[in-house]
């Protein structure tokens, strides 16, 4: 059963698609079983913190695109984080060879009082129009607000008329806050979009030589790994141009850097347009790094490379891996950020000998778009390197996760997002984030990421100095409590669980 | 209110919700949002380091669903600040609202009011978003403060205004001035030096709230800005009977500095301060000695140095800098002030007191000054400007690329920046002054 329908203007979120949550306490085994056996649900808390929000998500998927433009439709806050992505794009534009990156164009409607009374249709009209004049852009996105959805203003038709007017795609992506829990349902509102508006269907089967990459941004690894079977990565959304992301129809292949990440586009891809995604998680770890080259070999039909290739990186690299394994036997780790990524991380954290004691992800999808039981991350993990206790979905309350820390306090604390590091530092306990997600990929990426872990987990003097001056809003009596006490109709864990240990030496 | 309300591109303020970094910079106070997910990590992401004690992803939020879209938020809300006060140590919390909670309409003054019967210190403010932006609602918030949270200890004071040598300062708007932190403790540190007592509110040299609660026995407030915080001011002199004195921009320099100390001097002593006119003389002395001996080394420097230096400047800045900055670039820096671009959505009726201000900066120079919120097209206009020599553009992060493209020299000064770190670096006063022009020739010299 499919999950995309591309004739809606607006995505179907994820708790209704995927029956995604924000809130789980148990260990990870339990819910990868729950998570196929349909008893999962969703609940709410009594206490919370700032969340995230979609349209962020959103914003981050079509503001990197060279030669768009986005207007948010709204009161200015709601894109007022945005010229990071701005520094993100200048950043990084060399990794996908993109030589002059030019600034982003990002506007606000800013919607006043007098707006969220007689609606902002018109000015949103007026601001469709001059930002073009003023651009001539391939394709514009406007992104909707919580203000501007509530009023009701009809986004759509805007759109649809502005694209008739300019004959450009004018795309309507529906992502305000207050739509969906789980704000990665944000991603998959801009791939909406792009995959009503501006990915093209083909007339023939004919692919080119590419493969679709879905991910962020991050360094190059796929160039090289592409390269021995003739083909060439197809980096999307971010820096792609919008003659890229028309042609990714052609591709022969989609694979994912983070299977939350691209589980909507993945699945637009070879729903719609016939590009097959690769049946396989991304290559997190070594036995699914074998996995993901030999589906990559099976789909492209050259199997026997695939093994030469897998032959070469054990060759060149298990040394080295089993030389940082000995150095980081018996560590121990607590992981947050988000789903897939944060389970990526166990793996490879699983994969260098290293105990992950517990996590705090920030939201769970049971199974992704693909409807395909290989693309899960978290199943894979616990196959191959055990049971994680003290696995707990934690909506990124930040109150749950400094609770946790504190009660583990592991060797190392591994953040995925911004923000969060930072409470690794106040307990005096070292913690690396790494937003580039290719980075602990592949055979190269443990044997990179096993060094960075070996220099955070020397260089502790920094984190000692904090965590003996720090600030702490938290209360005495909030540490002393379970992590779970302000979620309505769980029982609370007191315990703490054990995990199964990471790989052993030899 | 503010004025232009067309579209923005590269925008140098936020939303009314900005307000919260207002309360997140008085130590130990926590913003409470009734608003939607993210609307936090908005706010937070446009400023720097903005997490103080209890900010960003610290702060409690009712995060609106659907289902609180439809139904309303507000027993959710009572929750949240139910547990606010098990889970975080805080001494003020402020609840504020989104464009959700302000367009469901819930009523959480009244649930505030609830919490207040039970003597918490908690205090409520509209700040829908759509209403205004953080320039306009860093006073209501400040109000709100004053007016439900300060009230609650007029009873325990006698008499306001009873320390004739204390002050009430609003200068530095938190967060949105990136100087904030060392600005303030630098006007401290200089009315101090004049036999002021001050009260500043915000950061580190805050006593909290029980700076807060002393604000009735002030004897005067100075207000440091263009236009915002007069509502603030306003406010104090109905409630309080506090006068206040009233310095347009911000003072950078010796000649701004001493002329706003001059002025407070003369004030507070007509308000009964006392302060002791040789003690003030010799302090202003001192600083504007050490300050001089520093001018002396950078005239060295300025007329010695062959190898190539700018000779004009641009700034894209709010109101209270760019005048500030105009002033003391022309005078003591030896540059001379080109287009400038007041970006903070200035209200038309303080228009003409900037131009004004701007115009008695020099008898001989015309300083052509453009008020415009949209960023995006001030820099379209200043791509377009063409000045003979090497220029220098004082701006936003957003600057950065103007400035290469344009072959200048940048320095990033205001918001928002992802390019320049600033801890407790100040541009107020006379070190301020100092500082701002090692900014500008480390800049120039680097490029060598």
């Amino acid at each position: 059963m499919g999950t995309i329908n591309l004739d809606l203007p607006s995505v179907e979120i994820r708790e209704i698609r995927l029956n995604s949550v924000g809130t789980y306490s148990g260990n990870a085994k339990e819910l990868v079983k729950k998570s196929y056996d349909g008893s999962l649900k969703d609940v709410n808390r009594k206490f919370m913190q700032c969340n995230g929000c979609s349209i962020t998500k959103a914003a981050c998927m079509t503001v990197l695109i060279q030669d768009s433009v986005v207007i948010e439709h709204g009161p200015i806050g709601c894109s007022s984080c945005f010229h990071g992505f701005d520094f993100s794009y200048r950043s990084d534009a060399h990794l996908r060879g993109v030589e002059n990156p030019t600034r982003r164009r990002i506007y606000s409607t800013n919607i006043s009082e007098k707006d969220t009374v007689y609606g902002g249709s018109k000015k949103l009209e007026k601001t469709i129009r001059e930002v073009y004049e003023q651009n001539k852009p391939s394709t514009i996105f406007v992104l909707s607000t919580c203000a501007t959805a509530i009023v009701g203003d009809d986004i759509e038709s805007v759109c649809v008329d502005a694209e008739e007017e300019l004959g450009i795609p004018v795309v309507s992506i529906t992502c305000e806050g207050f739509r969906s829990k789980v704000w990665t349902t944000g991603f998959d509102a801009a791939y909406h979009g792009i995959a009503r508006k501006l990915i093209a269907k083909q007339e023939t089967d004919e692919k080119n030589n590419k493969i679709n990459v879905i991910n962020f941004w991050g360094s190059d690894r796929f160039t090289d790994w592409f390269k021995p079977f003739g083909y060439e990565p197809n980096y999307i959304v971010p820096f792609s141009k919008v003659a890229t992301l028309k042609d990714s129809s052609k591709s022969a292949l989609t694979v994912q850097a983070c299977s939350t990440l691209g589980s909507y586009l993945g699945a637009c891809l070879e729903q719609e347009y016939g590009v097959p995604e690769l049946e396989t998680a991304p290559p997190y770890g070594i036995r699914q790094t074998d996995r993901w080259f030999r589906a990559l070999g099976k789909a492209l039909h050259q199997e026997e490379k695939a093994e030469e290739i897998i032959a070469e990186k054990k060759k060149e690299y298990l040394p080295k891996i089993e030389e940082l394994r000995n150095k980081l036997q018996g560590k121990t780790a607590f992981v947050t950020g988000g789903a897939a990524h944060g389970h990526a991380l166990t793996s490879v954290l699983g994969e260098l000998g290293i105990k992950v004691v517990g996590t705090s992800i920030f939201h769970h999808d049971p199974l992704y778009d693909s409807q395909r039981l290989g693309n899960d991350q978290l199943n894979q993990r616990v196959t191959d390197y055990g049971n994680i206790g003290n696995y707990r979905v934690c909506c990124k309350q930040e109150y749950e996760i400094v609770n946790s820390l504190h009660r583990l306090m592991p060797d190392l604390f591994i953040s995925r997002h911004h923000g969060m590091s930072l409470w690794g530092a106040k307990f005096g306990i070292p913690c690396i984030q790494i937003d580039d997600e290719h980075f602990c990929m592949g055979y190269e990426g443990l044997v990179d990421y096993g060094n960075r872990l070996l220099q955070v987990l020397e260089n502790d003097e920094f984190v000692k100095t904090i965590s003996k001056h720090a600030s702490n809003p938290y209360t005495k009596w909030w540490f002393e409590q379970s992590p779970d006490t302000f979620i309505e109709g769980f029982e609370k864990k007191e315990e703490i669980e054990e995990s199964d240990g990471g790989r052993k030496i030899g | 209110m503010a004025n232009y309300d067309g579209y923005l591109e590269q925008q140098r303020f936020t939303c009314a919700l900005g307000a919260i970094q207002t309360v997140v910079s008085i130590p130990r106070a926590v913003p409470i949002l009734h608003s939607g997910p993210g609307c936090g990590e908005m706010i937070s992401g446009f400023f720097d380091k903005s997490r103080g004690y209890a900010g960003g992803s610290t702060s409690p939020c009712t995060n609106f669903n659907e289902r609180d879209v439809v139904f309303g938020g507000i027993d959710k809300l009572r929750n949240i600040i139910d547990n606010t006060y098990k889970v975080l140590d805080t001494d003020l919390q402020v609840v504020v609202t989104g464009c959700t909670g302000g367009i469901v309409g819930d009523d959480i003054d009244s649930l505030v009011q609830e919490f207040q019967d039970k003597d918490k210190p908690i205090v409520s403010v509209d700040t829908p978003g759509f209403k205004s932006n953080n320039y306009v609602s860093h006073s209501n918030v400040v109000n709100a403060i004053i007016n439900q949270y300060v009230s609650k200890y007029e009873d325990e004071i006698d008499e306001y205004r009873t320390d004739k040598k204390l002050v009430n300062l609003f200068a530095s708007i938190p967060y949105q001035d990136p100087f904030w932190k060392g600005n303030l403790r630098e006007y401290k540190r200089l009315l101090e030096g004049i036999g002021l007592k001050v009260n500043v509110f915000f950061g580190s040299e805050s006593r909290g709230v029980q700076e807060l609660q002393d604000i009735p026995k002030a004897n005067f407030n100075i207000l440091v800005s263009p236009w915002y915080g007069k509502a603030i001011v306003d406010n104090l002199q109905r409630k309080y009977g506090q006068p206040y004195t009233w310095f347009h921009y911000v003072p950078i320099g010796a000649n701004e500095t001493e002329r706003f100390l001059k002025q407070v001097f003369e004030f507070a002593n007509n308000e009964g301060a006392e302060l002791s006119e040789t003690k003030a003389k010799k302090f202003i002395k001192h600083e504007s000695k050490a300050y001089f001996e520093e001018l002396d080394n950078l005239a060295t420097f300025l007329m010695e140095f062959r190898f190539g230096l700018p000779n004009h400047v641009h700034i894209v800045h709010d109101a209270g800098y760019v005048v500030g900055m105009v002033r003391f670039i022309l005078h003591e820096v030896g540059l001379v002030p080109k287009e400038v671009f007041i970006t903070d959505n200035t209200p038309d009726k303080y228009k003409d007191f900037i131009l004004k201000d701007i115009k008695e900066t020099s008898d001989k120079k015309d300083i052509p000054v453009y008020f415009e919120p949209n960023a995006g097209h001030a820099q379209d206009i200043l791509r377009g400007i063409k000045h003979d020599g090497e220029g220098v553009i004082l701006g936003s992060g957003w600057e950065q690329e103007l400035a290469r493209e344009k072959g200048y020299h940048f320095v990033s000064v205001a918001l928002p920046s992802t390019v320049r770190m600033v801890l407790t670096s100040n541009y107020v006063g006379f070190t301020g002054g100092l500082r701002l022009i090692e900014d500008i020739y480390n800049t120039v010299l680097g490029a060598f």
